[in-house]
């Protein structure tokens, strides 16, 4: 077996040196190596969108990112939105309808929602659920999460 | 309480903070792996180790190694907790592994081959009928009435068969427990579970210990849906057996192709019906034959069946009913619970039948079943005098203004000529019993306790799980109304069976209606305390609590689950108050029906139910619009293909169910009956939203292009089929 190799990140703005084996997923190196537990695995092959997270802007599933790949690259996590001040708009919102039941899937949705969003684009339910495609939800029926998605992007500047 | 107050779970859960079992991590924890069978049905030959892997890195537990009983004890001891000699199914687990290394676990895990002789088996409801295959799991006749007198009645006799497949409860946090365990400690395991009290019983049969020694502790549960009622039990003890003999903590996290693969599903089933109709489309007579496959072992096919034949008549008043019914054993891996436990199954093909005879007579299937539904003072077929108002006549209404039935029929007669989309409009009407059947409440005789804090909460202590569905929610709700109080000023206690009583498994439909109740009558006790000792004169509510526990060193109130007056139950002949009270609804399906590629889609839902008082709407929507989806998905998506008794579709990318895209706008609409002996006029809801929609979609194909498909999941191809056959 090859050697771990020590992997410089941004996560959720700090520097951060890890070690990790090069073909780990940066799923693992999340869970394990940095001890972030919010982002979560359901499948681990990128069906469930549980794990998705924010790297160098762009929404990934982080169960198929090679943790070599995501070396030097900035990563946004669940754990890094709303911080002291309290909940994120995203966050409020799922709680105000009731969005999240069992909880598993949900920072995984909230990050996407976050992405789908980005920029104050006001969606209607349809775009939404084609803009939630990669993520399952078997608690809800995903109505909660629709209404909570529309009030928090209608919210954005 | 009937307000949407915000989930207490909630904030933990949208910042990531919520603890999951596989986000626990024990100091020297080892993470354990399960050799499963790879045959249906065989005899151990032999196992083999490969020679170039470092074996004494791993911990390896065979079933010789078990302490005390190899045995998942259920209802009947017959499921071993790691097969011996034989297999009877694939996926059963042979031999437990565990290393320091995730890895490696699983290097591990791969390089054990297990060498079997293959033996026969049965992988069909119709090979298990064969005389030769041995005797079913567990069989009932109900019976009420004179069927054939019934049959020489009826103007029409209307006949059919119907189908339901296995069903993935696909909750999205797969299955995991970590355990610590030795002779002297005993054990203890976290989990994602829905029944605590079911792991400790079993737990004490596997290490021969006695319960007060087996600690269980409930963890953050990512959905249940019953997937996580009786097999949580076999995993733990599989963690915990690696733990008694490494002396190390183990964690046993299952992937999803593991859990797909290996853990229950819903039981498929076969329904005969055979209806006798009267000329004004009364029923006459209806005889039904209801099959389920239970699998290689007997786990909670009893009670799924018996739920099943109860609902197998649906809503409706006959006078001669005839119902046989049996769960029979096969070597599919063990069917389980799974959300409405029988009763879909069966419902399904009352519901599908239904349309079938409104067919045939000519009728409006609207007005067939109006004509049909019971009402008060009515019996059903196990001879339960229904004494509430049955409100199915106004959710009917509700449910067809709101779907715009008529005008939609009307519309589609015309627009369906046209183009490749078809379009229709389904219905089904049902109910579904709440808590235990029979007198399975009675022997349950569940507790809860409510105590006063030295941090001035009031504190509910029960083992109901939260896995999604609100309880923490609703429970302290109930509490804070009977204590007179905020809710800020209740919390509830997290599942850990040192801690709180068995107030029982977290089934059924009776946490809120059963278990609420308790909560509500031990609060009431504590509040009568607080006035009584005149605590609450010139004091909050908490600082009265914590004036109480000052004075007291402590106080708990306590109460046991008595049964609602007059309620009876014949065991023996299966007959009597099955239910203490039921819980109805109208669902209507429309479909849109693609010609070219044979792909059906729900296009709009309507669920209106009678679920007596309505405790926190916004979490009573959840529950509807949550079991509508996964109904929507047992109609359409949701196949479990076997190949000799294996699923072939164990991954999340082959075992389809709905995506955001896939599902309609869900209407919910309650219509409020208060029941006396639920908490505020509660009754059971959890399960009732997923019987109706499998029988209102395929309804709805039906409309949309005549194909009678009897069978779900509808694939296209089985439409495809279903058409040639209509035209042919």
């Amino acid at each position: 077996m090859s050697d771990q190799v020590e992997l410089l990140l941004q996560v959720n703005g700090a520097a951060r040196r890890v070690e990790a084996w090069p073909l780990e997923r940066l799923l693992d190196v999340l869970r394990h190596g940095l001890g972030l537990k919010g982002t979560k695995e359901g499948c681990g092959e990128g069906e469930c969108g549980s794990c998705v997270v924010i790297m160098d802007g762009k929404l990934v599933v982080s169960c198929l990112v090679p943790a070599l790949e995501a070396d030097g690259s900035s990563i946004t996590t669940i754990e890094g939105l709303g911080g002291e001040a309290g909940l994120d708009s995203m966050q409020q919102a799922f709680v105000d309808e009731g969005a999240a039941q069992c909880g598993f899937c949900t920072p995984g949705m909230i990050m996407a929602a976050n992405a789908l969003c980005q920029g104050g684009r006001t969606m209607d339910h349809a775009s939404i659920r084609e803009g939630l495609a990669g993520n399952l939800c078997r608690c809800t029926g995903y109505m909660k999460i629709l209404a909570a998605v529309r009030k928090a992007g209608g919210a954005r500047p | 309480m009937g307000e949407s107050a915000p989930r207490k779970d909630a904030p933990a859960k949208v910042t990531g903070r919520a603890q999951f079992v596989d986000d626990l991590t024990l100091p020297e924890m080892l993470y354990g792996v399960t050799v499963r069978s790879t045959v249906a049905r065989g005899r151990i030959q032999r196992i083999r180790f490969d020679p170039a892997f470092e074996w004494d890195e791993c911990v390896i537990v065979r079933a010789e190694d078990i302490p005390g009983r190899n045995v998942v004890p259920l209802i009947a001891d017959d499921q071993p907790c790691l097969a011996g000699q034989v297999v009877n199914h694939a996926e059963e687990p042979v031999l437990l592994i565990a290393h320091e290394d995730r890895h490696m676990a699983e290097s591990a895990r791969r390089r054990v081959k297990v060498e079997y002789e293959r033996l026969p088996g049965v992988y069909s409801i119709d090979a298990a009928l064969r005389a030769d295959a041995g005797a079913p799991f567990k069989s009932y006749t109900v019976a009420k009435g004179n069927v054939e007198e019934g049959f020489r009645r009826a103007k029409w006799v209307v006949e059919g068969e119907y189908e339901t497949g296995a069903q993935e409860q696909l909750y999205i946090e797969p299955q995991g427990v970590l355990a610590v365990a030795s002779p002297r400690e005993g054990v203890t395991v976290w989990g994602s579970m829905q029944c605590p009290y079911y792991v400790q019983r079993a737990l004490a049969a596997v290490f021969g210990l006695p319960e007060e020694m087996i600690r269980v502790v409930q963890c953050e549960t990512g959905g249940g849906f019953g997937g996580k009622e009786e097999y949580p039990s076999m995993i733990a003890a599989h963690a915990a057996l690696l733990a008694w003999k490494s002396r190390r903590p183990v964690k046993i996290i299952y992937d999803r192709a593991e859990d797909i693969a290996a853990t229950t599903k819903r039981h498929p089933s076969r329904t005969r019906h055979r209806t006798g109709v009267a000329p004004d489309g009364t029923l006459t007579a209806m005889e039904i034959d209801f099959t389920l496959d239970g699998g290689a072992y007997c786990t909670l096919s009893p009670v799924v069946l018996s739920r099943g034949t109860i609902h197998a008549g649906g809503p409706y008043r006959c006078d001669n009913v005839r119902i046989s019914s049996r769960a029979v054993a096969t070597n599919h891996p063990p069917h389980g619970a799974f959300r409405g436990f029988g009763a879909p199954q069966s419902i399904f093909a009352m519901e599908r039948h239904m349309d079938r005879i409104a067919k045939t007579i000519g009728m409006d299937p609207a007005e067939l079943r109006r004509r049909n539904f019971l009402r008060q003072g009515d019996t059903t077929a196990t001879g339960q005098v229904i004494r509430e108002r049955v409100e199915l006549p106004a959710l009917l209404e509700r449910a067809l203004a709101e779907s715009r039935w008529e005008e939609k029929r009307r519309t589609f007669a015309v627009t369906n000529g046209n183009g490749n989309v078809r379009r229709g409009m389904g219905i089904a009407a049902f109910m579904h019993g709440a808590g235990f059947t029979g007198s399975g409440e009675r022997h349950l005789r569940s507790q809860v306790a409510v105590e006063a804090t030295a941090e001035g909460k009031a504190r509910v202590l029960a083992s109901s799980c939260e896995m999604g569905q609100g309880s923490k929610t609703v429970l302290c709700q109930i509490a804070a109304e009977a204590l007179g109080t905020k809710l800020e000023d209740v919390e509830i206690a997290q599942p850990d069976t040192a801690e709180v009583p068995d107030s029982g498994p977290t089934v059924a439909s009776r946490t809120s209606m059963v278990v609420g109740k308790l909560v509500e009558s031990a609060a009431r006790d504590l509040r009568r305390t607080l006035d009584q000792s005149g605590l609450l004169e010139g004091r909050t509510f908490s600082e009265a609590c914590r004036e109480l526990v000052k004075r007291r060193g402590g106080f708990k109130s306590w109460s046991r689950y008595q049964p609602p007056p007059g309620q009876w139950w014949d065991d023996d002949r299966y007959s009597g108050d099955a239910y203490g009270t039921y819980s109805w609804a109208v669902q209507v399906a429309e479909v849109a029906v693609d010609l070219v590629t044979y792909e059906t889609s729900v296009t709009a839902f309507v669920s209106a139910q009678e679920v007596g008082r309505v405790l926190n709407p916004a979490l009573a929507e959840g529950q509807v619009e949550g079991g509508v989806a996964q109904g929507i998905g047992l109609a359409l998506y949701e196949k479990v293909v076997y190949d000799k008794g294996r699923v072939v579709n164990s991954q999340m990318t082959n075992y389809i169910m709905p995506a955001p895209g896939d599902l309609p706008p869900i209407r919910s609409i309650f219509l409020e009956t208060p029941y006396e002996f639920g908490p505020g006029g509660a009754k059971g809801l959890g399960e009732l939203p997923i019987d109706g929609p499998a029988p209102a979609i395929l309804n709805a194909v039906e409309d949309a292009t005549g194909a009678a498909v009897a069978r779900i999941p509808m694939t296209p191809e089985d439409l495809l089929d279903a058409l040639e056959r209509t035209h042919e």
